[in-house]
């Protein structure tokens, strides 16, 4: 163990000395507390005596930890809960530096890891959320804990289903199928004239650096309150980014590869469909990821603007305004898993499509 | 020589996007006539006057409130809202802009500092690496925008309001394209560099200051160019929720609420002039920062 | 008397560029026959890739006369009268090596049943038989090369034009192309030509060698090789592959390449 990972051993067991203090005279109530105080503080022994010393056990401490703590806040909490809270968390991050330093694992275990700590990481975030709003007492208004926040969530399907269609389904979605198709066959069109490129890939690139999402207003004011401005807001956000990167991806290929096919004197399609358009993969798939953010984005900030009384940001809002923070959690989540999912999936095409790209290839390789 | 490149920049960069651009005007102009007609005509029948098409064009290039506001429209708008009245005054663009881009610059040189803390220590800290980094990745997909409204609100619970609560948003925003970008600059260096620190038995600060840390300027300057982009987007969706009393978005926002398509385009206007002159203005830096560094173009 | 299928006449081009023309060829006159093996030697900007690009069509000569096959390069880049093998292997990494070796075949309109029987043809010409299914970068430098050779085979083209094809592989692997080189000539007796930077090779390889230099570039000696067609590698070792290469680079040093 280095210093830094003797310090948080040390600090760790500190904690846990005052937690049990605390709690020894409250053993009868709470003797789950009051056994892990203990176990925690024999954690003490190992700073001296190197026992013990494998970040699993670290872990399991924690986890334990974590599952008896969350038993005990919904009581109000006993003295020796925060220093115990404390105690803990340094021994889960304790787990997490042994174990990411750690240099003789089998191959299988270091790809559960790499798996493993991301999510108990989250979990741990997840946790001290909880705890820390419900212990503290902190009022809804301002922070409602994750199971409040599921509760609203499990109770509000059917609104959040029907913003979900009216955000990711009708706007967002058709605006983006629009504005990267478009955009995609407009590169194509112009890929012929080097002058028409010249002008526009500056400007596009302009283009996408403004806050087009200002233009939702004058799109409610063409297309009406419904989704169709919605719509609109995120062609215009789409169509850019796509351009320009299928118009640079459609320039970048050698010249080996172009005089290659100019000595078997291919037409122009035949050297766009066999040679430009796959290099141009890369590119084109790159946009079409950061559009699938842009498009969510435009669809819910174009609805701060004004909607019909369904929508993900025209619900954020109103409950925002009538401090159902709860309410707004959930939605938020509903956007979080959609544009994760959404990110995923042309991420998971992407990776068929460009296998052979250097990026996607180390497993690939021989 | 000179005047050759000077001949070429011309041919090549100058004379396409001035082409695009009068392009761009004369479909505008076009589209002008053509959306706001409906209106005029109606118009014209209502006040029962006779019309030509010429008088068409002149009368749908400059009402009040148009569809679509022709380009000198907005520009009269513009200056008169610059030039015509007291900087201090509620009126004033420049008033407003001032506002936007005093929490966007504040949110994003906040973003900057904590995203290179952010990515400093995942690449210094394996535990913190392991931890954060799918995160932070994951968050770039999350349409995290869509939180403002509630910081907003919540801090105004807390007595933060005006500035602050909007320079954290754009902080927020701009600080995950800084993390992402200054990681991977920061873990560009070649592994033959690496190696060759380590022949001298580099301590790891050494390593850090004398190689990661140069190599990483390219990937910094590219990402900040994103987050100040975000940063303005952020400043602006901030002003939003609070019924928007000053700044760019609340220019938006009232001029959507009244029908006044022309404030809503030169607030747009100005937005996009901030916008472009601040990434030029860090392109020019990144420039010439990278040129004494000895990066080629 | 074979015929002449490439035939260049006091071929002339100037590369204009920003800081001043550039004389890539000088009144450059050489006739090429069927079936040969030329070799072109030289430094760096000696013309000897211009030359090569010349014939192919992918140059445009600013003055003389230039024909391949009987009419002009371009002519002959339409009637796809040439293979062409790069430095860079150039394969697609999106195809496989057998999608790769068909591709002209698939610009130039052949037969759906006719390709794969010349596809593995040629891949067992350069040996490369098995290796259908596998990925461009999952094959080694020389193997990629093998397969670009392959491709310049595929279609019925009677000129072979290749530009230092071996360059960028180690001297063992190069020694064994070379040989399989050799081999293909003769089995498809096909006209090549072959730019190089090495004089063994050159030397090993060529019915012909033309010898250039720079500034500007032309041909400076032009030698007809007197080895025997059959020649195992260790032919390199024998006095007259070393008097050949004497010529050879006397050649070079009289048109100043080694200054």
């Amino acid at each position: 163990m280095n210093k830094f990972q003797k310090a948080q051993q040390v600090i760790a067991s500190i904690m846990a000395l005052l937690a049990l203090q605390s709690s020894i005279f409250y053993a009868f109530n709470y003797p789950a507390l009051f056994f892990i105080s203990l176990i925690a503080t024999i954690g003490v022994i190992r700073i001296f005596y190197d026992y013990l010393n494998s970040g699993l056990f670290d872990f399991l401490l924690s986890i334990i930890g974590m599952t008896i703590l969350m038993i005990h806040v919904y009581d109000s909490p006993p003295n020796g809960f925060w220093p115990l809270l404390i105690s803990i968390w340094l021994y889960g991050w304790l787990a997490v530096e042994k174990i990411t330093h750690e240099k003789n694992i089998a191959p299988f275990f270091r790809k559960l890891f790499f798996i493993a700590v991301p999510i108990f990481f989250g979990a741990w975030i997840l946790f001290a959320w909880e705890v820390i709003t419900i212990g503290l007492n902190i009022p809804m208004v301002i922070l409602p804990s994750p199971s409040l926040i599921s509760i609203q969530f499990v109770n509000s399907l059917e609104t959040l289903w029907a913003d979900f269609v009216q955000t990711f389904v009708r706007a967002a979605l058709t605006g983006y199928l629009i504005g990267c198709g478009s955009a995609f066959i407009i590169a194509i069109l112009i890929d012929k004239s080097l002058f028409l490129r010249r002008g526009l890939l500056p400007i596009g690139n302009f283009i996408s650096a403004i806050p087009i999402v200002g233009i939702a207003p004058i799109m409610i004011m063409w297309f009406g309150f419904d989704w169709q401005s919605k719509a609109a807001v995120v062609v215009i956000m789409t169509f850019f980014p796509m351009l320009v990167n299928t118009v640079t991806g459609l320039s970048v290929n050698n010249p080996i590869d172009r005089d290659l096919l100019k000595t078997y004197a291919s037409s122009y399609t035949q050297s766009l469909i066999l040679m430009r358009l796959p290099a141009a993969a890369p590119f084109i798939f790159n946009a079409l990821k950061i559009n699938s953010t842009l498009a969510l984005i435009g669809a819910i900030i174009a609805e701060f603007f004004g909607s019909p009384t369904v929508g993900l940001g025209f619900r954020i809002s109103v409950e925002v305004g009538r401090l159902n923070l709860d309410m707004v959690w959930a939605e938020i989540v509903v956007a979080a898993i959609v544009g994760s999912a959404s990110y995923g999936v042309i991420s998971f095409i992407e990776k068929k499509v460009t296998f052979w790209h250097p990026s996607n290839r180390s497993t690939l390789e021989k | 020589m000179s005047e050759n490149t000077f001949i070429n920049y011309f041919k090549n960069s100058f004379l396409p996007i001035l082409s695009i651009i009068i392009i761009i005007f004369a479909v505008w102009y076009i589209f002008t006539v053509y959306l706001n007609s409906s209106i005029q005509i109606d118009s014209y029948e209502r006040q029962k006057i006779d019309w030509d098409f010429s008088d068409l064009v002149r009368d749908t290039m400059s009402q009040k409130k148009p569809l679509l506001p022709a380009p000198h429209q907005i520009v009269s708008e513009m200056w008169k809202t610059i030039f015509m009245i007291k900087i201090t005054s509620k009126k004033s663009l420049i008033f407003h802009s001032y506002i936007t881009l005093s929490s966007t610059l504040l949110g994003f040189t906040i973003g900057t500092i904590l995203g290179i803390i952010l990515a400093v220590s995942i690449v210094e800290n394996k535990a913190m690496d392991a931890s954060l980094m799918p995160w932070i990745i994951a968050s770039q997909t999350i349409p995290i925008l869509a939180i403002a409204p509630m910081i907003i609100i919540i801090l105004n619970a807390f007595g933060l309001s005006g500035l602050l609560p909007k320079a954290l948003i754009s902080t927020y925003l701009s600080f995950f394209p800084i993390a992402v970008g200054m990681v991977k600059g920061l873990r560009s260096p070649e592994l033959s560099y690496l190696d060759l620190m380590h022949t001298y038995n580099s301590s790891r600060l050494n390593i850090f200051w004398k190689l990661r840390l140069p190599s990483s300027v390219p990937y910094l300057f590219a990402s900040m160019k994103v987050a100040i982009a975000i940063s303005l987007v952020g400043a602006i969706v901030g002003e939003l929720p609070t019924g928007a009393v000053a700044g760019l978005g609340a220019r938006l926002l009232t001029g959507s609420y009244f029908g006044l398509t022309i404030q809503i385009w030169s607030a747009l206007v100005m937005a996009a002039i901030l916008a472009g002159t601040l990434i030029f203005i860090l392109n020019f830096i990144s420039r010439i920062t990278l040129k004494r560094m000895g990066v080629q173009e | 008397m074979k015929n002449s299928i490439i035939s260049a006449e006091k071929l002339n081009l100037i590369f204009e560029t920003a800081d001043d023309d550039v004389v890539a060829l000088k009144d450059v006159s050489l006739n090429i026959d069927e079936g040969e093996f030329v070799s072109f030697i030289g430094p760096s900007g000696c013309g000897k890739t211009t030359f090569l690009r010349a014939i192919a069509s992918l140059e445009k000569p600013t003055s003389g006369n230039l024909t391949v096959n009987g009419s002009s390069p371009e002519d002959a880049r339409k009637n796809r009268a040439y293979g062409y093998v790069f430095q860079a292997a150039g394969l697609y990494p999106w195809r496989n090596i057998y999608r790769n070796v068909s591709l002209p075949l698939e610009i130039m309109g052949y037969k759906k049943n006719e390709i794969p029987g010349i596809v593995e043809k040629v891949l067992k010409l350069v040996d490369l038989t098995g290796f259908e299914k596998k990925f461009p970068w999952q094959l080694s430098g020389g193997m990629q090369q093998r397969a670009s050779i392959a491709r310049a085979l595929s279609f019925d083209a009677d000129i072979l034009l290749m530009d230092e094809p071996f360059g960028a592989l180690d001297e063992i692997v190069r020694d064994h192309l070379n040989e399989q080189l050799l081999q293909l000539w003769k089995t498809t007796n096909k006209t090549i030509c072959f730019v190089t930077h090495s004089i063994p090779e050159a030397v090993y390889l060529s019915t012909k060698i033309v010898v250039m230099s720079p500034r500007p570039g032309r041909i400076v000696d032009v030698i007809e090789n007197t080895l025997p067609t059959d020649r195992p590698l260790e032919i390199r070792d024998s006095k007259e592959f070393i008097s050949v290469s004497q010529r050879v680079r006397e050649g070079l040093r009289s048109g100043h390449s080694y200054e």
